[in-house]
């Protein structure tokens, strides 16, 4: 997927150019007013920017030096908003089949497929002013997959929801990560949303792409701008290995092992997990006796200041090429003699799983 | 109620249906229009759709009594096409009304249309709904409390004309004699009976027709 679009509107300048993988998600992330949503609309065609430029599975939607520019009509795309959208004076099926006729899905292809992926079977007769905000969004999903498009957008659909409904719904956007082949834009401003489901990464700020990666490698990078500073941290898959039996269950990581609390899985179980810069502190030799008890030998690979002052964050190299980031005092830093290639001993002091 | 009386609720009640029809095939583009542009004639083209609300009806009458008349474009207009002069006519009375009843029916439509927002235009575009499908899918729907509202008032204020009726229509009986000119010359001649009936059956008709309205403002929201 190709895009580049430049945009101006009074007091704000949207410019990026990006290619972004065809397949997986791809998170959006920035501070409000940083341009995400601006992008997404620009993709989805609502809005038109000037010298823009669109390719998407191969198939050009706008290029504004020959003038074409698809409406948004026109372009096979899903589009999920951040409230619901569901049309009022339509029950859940026929908003379902609004889509379905206009996509010349008639036949209703992947209908049941689709309903059993968002578990929306029972609400089908019923009008959307009875669903729950999380019943809306689901249906609102199903609507835009039922259409067959060739990139689903979506703009953070779960900001408008309480805690309780986001983990409702949470689990179903899991599923469709595993079982969609086509790419999804996701806007959001929500780390733990980002880290759960993307798979690459664009960091925006002030109408600007400021970084964009594979998820893992850009969150591990120490020079990101102190606006995603804030709160640093890596995102590692393990897999589930065995339960032990003082209530802890073992994760294999390439090159290594972490101990976290009890995760009901079947073994062999792909898990996504968190670990924040600052529940990671580093020593130069094995501590003999310590609480803490994911121990892992690394080495330095980058050291960058911090927007707190007196902190640094020390990008590490793990065995594997995986990488970590630990948030330490300069003092810390300064006492251990950390610097680039130093080897290190690693503690993690928490694990945050996030599915 | 005598035969002129009948007539004069029967024709009342023609010219408001055709002026109600007509005003919602003509207000509901100007409706659209003025809900969705961000164009600078926005506020001229809603002020002057607005003027009937604030002009005495006789300064409208006056001015499409010259419009229409033998010499005015209109009226020459007419002429031409072999249509002869519409003042004192029932279609006359229709354009009269129509220009007259304008905003009240304008007015809730574009309220409705801008109560729904860009949103649901954009979500039927994301479903690929070309823009006069999502028009007639989704706005038209959304926007049918509006609709009801327009059509109530429009034809309540239609029925309850006088003064643009009587500079345009005239007072002929069974052509252009309505209700409420009818209901003048009653009292006029000092046949207060015979305005009784008629006052008094106004006065149901409006009753009847705002409880309907505020009723249903107040039933609203969707049950589909």
């Amino acid at each position: 997927m190709e895009a580049r679009f430049r945009l101006t509107h009074p007091g704000f300048t949207l410019e990026v150019d990006l290619k972004l993988p065809e397949k997986g998600v791809t998170a959006l992330f920035g501070p409000s007013g940083s341009g995400k949503t601006t992008l997404l609309r620009c993709f989805a065609g609502l809005s038109r920017a000037s010298g823009g430029r669109l390719v998407v599975a191969g198939q050009v939607w706008q290029d504004e030096t020959q003038g074409l520019f698809l409406p948004t009509h026109r372009r096979p795309l899903g589009l999920v908003f951040q409230e619901a959208s569901l049309f009022p004076h339509l029950s859940v099926r026929k908003n379902l089949e609004y889509g379905m006729k206009r996509a010349g899905n008639r036949g209703g292809e992947g209908f049941q497929a689709c309903i059993d992926l968002l578990g929306i079977h029972p609400l089908l007769e019923r009008g959307p002013g009875h669903l729950s905000g999380g019943e809306r969004q689901r249906v609102a999903i199903a609507r835009a997959l039922l259409t067959r498009p060739r990139l689903l957008l979506m703009d953070e659909p779960l900001a408008a929801l309480d805690l309780k409904r986001k983990g409702e719904i949470l689990p179903y956007l899991e599923r469709l990560h595993d079982e969609l082949d086509i790419p999804v834009l996701y806007v959001s401003h929500a780390p733990d949303e980002v880290a759960r489901l993307a798979d690459h990464l664009v960091l925006m700020d002030d109408g600007k792409v400021v970084a964009s990666g594979p998820l893992q490698e850009t969150l591990s990078r120490a020079d990101l701008p102190p606006t995603f500073a804030d709160d640093p941290g890596v995102v590692l898959e393990a897999r589930l290995v065995g339960q032990e039996a003082d209530g802890l269950s073992r994760l294999a990581i390439p090159g290594g092992e972490l101990l976290v609390s009890r995760v009901e899985a079947p073994p062999g179980k792909i898990l996504r997990c968190r670990i924040h810069a600052r529940d990671v502190s580093l020593a130069l030799t094995p501590p003999l006796q310590s609480s803490i008890l994911n121990i892992l030998p690394a080495r330095v690979a980058a050291v960058a200041a911090t927007d707190t002052p007196g902190h640094v964050l020390v990008q590490l190299e793990l065995a594997a090429g995986l990488r970590l980031l630990a948030r330490i005092t300069e003092r810390s830093r300064a006492a251990l003699g950390i610097g680039p290639g130093l080897a290190v001993i690693a503690q993690v002091k928490s694990v945050a799983l996030l599915a | 109620m005598d035969a002129s009386n009948l007539a004069a609720v029967w024709l009342t009640l023609k010219l408001a249906s055709v002026v109600t029809l007509l005003l919602l095939l003509l207000g509901t583009p100007i409706a659209w229009w003025l809900a969705r542009t961000r164009s600078w004639w926005k506020g001229p083209v809603g002020a002057v759709v607005a003027l009937p609300l604030v002009l005495p009806p006789t300064v409208l009458g006056f001015y499409l009594l010259i419009l229409m008349g033998p010499h005015g474009p209109v009226g020459q207009l007419t002429q031409s096409l072999g249509l002869g002069i519409l003042p004192f006519t029932f279609p006359g009375l229709v354009i009269a009304s129509v220009c007259y009843s304008m905003p009240f029916v304008v007015q809730p439509i574009q309220n409705a249309f801008e109560a729904m927002g860009e949103r649901p235009m954009e979500v039927a575009a994301s479903l690929r709904a070309s823009p006069r499908d999502a028009f007639f899918s989704v706005a038209l729907p959304l926007a049918r409390p509006g609709f009801v509202s327009a059509a109530i008032l429009g034809f309540a204020h239609t029925v309850g004309e006088f003064g643009v009726v009587l500079m345009i229509g005239g007072n002929i009986p069974g052509k252009t004699q309505v209700v409420s000119v009818q209901l003048y010359d009653h009292v006029e001649a000092m046949e207060y009976v015979e305005a009784h009936g008629l006052a008094g059956g106004m006065v149901a008709f409006s009753f009847l027709v705002l409880l309907a309205l505020y009723g249903r403002r107040r039933l609203g929201g969707w049950s589909p």
